[in-house]
């Protein structure tokens, strides 16, 4: 049987999952050694990709810089309380990026999130959800992700990477919001199924 | 706590792209805060994000001597004090309270010391003032047993989290912890079940985006 080139992109996701594990050590000797050589490294990977994020919103290069910087403030100062929890580093960076936007660009409080979060580091995940969400998980999503029909990957892509409201997504497709919902939620069924398929 | 209704999925993946208005969001984290399942579903949502931002967002150059600037602030932060609110206290706090930890920021009084606004029979509330930016709207109801208010649709999208007492609706008996999460397509008459007044927190769009007159006489049922 023909299987279709399975080995190319577990290559690519293997480099991946190290990538995340990587970064997570990186994070622990941040935290317990304040070692800033690490923390250069997380920055020289992160800074870029989240000054790129938030320059979608503000379009001011100097602002997305400011506010990058505020948020790996928040990194340094908070990975001790991260360090203990079991996620990735990737998907907390991202949380701390979105509730700074939240906060300065669209002048409402994130402190809601903050409550969340700090409730999710304290959550005892079961054993899968922690092998999904410590190692490969970046890779194994966008992999899901990129086998999404165009139309679920498009308002799935709006939404994390534009930060569009669904509201508004409806408005630039030209489409009802019940359709963006629906797709949104076939999205993510989807890619849920292709991750427990892997585990 | 048993709860049989919960937001819409589509809701809690944009909870987590941080694309929800404010007074949904929060009313969405109250919800949260009791709800191991849709806590899990939004770490997952969250992870997208993760994985978007590694994979998707692409890269910008940073300004010159982008990581010196940030040692600079880090020292600076270091030497101001750091003050961070005990939050475990503050969690007990809400919980004494009788209020969600992520409304207890937004509210210095308990559920009983509220001082309600009568709005029609056996109906009362408290607008909840939020974030010079929301373009949506928060407020506390409080309904009297028996009670209920005249059927009604709304003018957007509307989410009710049940804090204490219960109602039945055409949809089903909602209770504490459950969450109706309502398009501007539903037609509903909640009537209160309970013993007690049932007291729910209601994020709607702001009423200025309600069209018509009918709209805006139906104004003061919004949000329930």
């Amino acid at each position: 049987m023909f299987i279709p080139s399975a080995t190319i992109p577990e290559r690519g996701m293997n480099a991946n999952a190290d990538l995340a594990q990587r970064h997570r050590a990186l994070i622990g000797r941040v935290a317990e050694d304040r070692d800033k050589e690490a923390f250069a490294e997380l920055f020289d990977w992160y800074a870029p990709r989240v000054k790129a994020m938030l320059l979608k919103q503000c379009g001011s290069s100097e602002m997305a810089e400011d506010v990058m910087q505020d948020v790996f403030l928040t990194v340094w100062l908070k990975a001790g309380q991260f360090a203990s929890s079991k996620g990735a580093v990737s998907t907390w960076i991202f949380t701390i990026a979105r509730n700074r936007r939240i906060d300065v660009f669209r002048k409402q409080s994130s402190r809601h999130y903050v409550d969340i979060g700090e409730m999710e580091f304290a959550d005892d995940a079961p054993e899968s959800e922690e092998v999904l969400l410590s190692g490969e998980q970046d890779s194994l999503i966008a992999q899901a992700a990129a086998t999404l029909p165009e139309e679920m990957r498009e308002v799935i892509h709006l939404a994390f990477v534009e930060e569009k409201s669904q509201s508004q997504i409806a408005g630039e497709l030209g489409i009802p919001l019940g359709t963006v919902k629906s797709r949104t939620r076939r999205a993510f069924e989807k890619i849920k199924q292709q991750l427990e398929g892997v585990l | 706590m048993t709860i049989a209704h919960h937001p819409d999925m589509a809701t809690l993946i944009e909870y987590a792209a941080g694309t929800l208005d404010e007074a949904f969001a929060v009313t969405v984290s109250c919800h949260l805060e009791v709800c191991d399942q849709c806590r899990k579903s939004v770490r997952s949502a969250a992870a997208l994000g993760g994985s978007f931002l590694c994979e998707e967002t692409g890269v910008e150059p940073l300004g010159e001597g982008s990581f010196g600037r940030l040692l600079e602030k880090i020292s600076a932060a270091s030497e101001t004090p750091h003050t961070a609110p005990d939050r475990v206290s503050e969690l007990e706090r809400g919980v004494t309270r009788g209020i969600p930890l992520a409304l207890s920021g937004y509210l210095d009084t308990d559920l009983k010391s509220i001082r309600w606004k009568r709005i029609g029979p056996g109906v009362w509330q408290k607008p909840i003032p939020l974030s010079p930016g929301a373009s949506s709207s928060l407020r506390l109801l409080r309904i009297a047993p028996g009670r209920g208010v005249p059927e009604h649709g709304h003018g957007g999208q509307e989410i009710t989290l049940i804090l204490s007492g219960a109602y039945r609706d055409e949809i089903g008996h909602f209770g504490p912890g459950d969450v109706a999460d309502l398009d501007e397509h539903v037609e509903h008459k909640p009537q209160v079940v309970s013993d007690e007044d049932c007291i729910c927190l209601a994020a709607t769009e702001k009423p200025t985006r309600f069209k018509g007159i009918a709209g805006r006489l139906l104004q003061p049922f919004v949000g329930i």
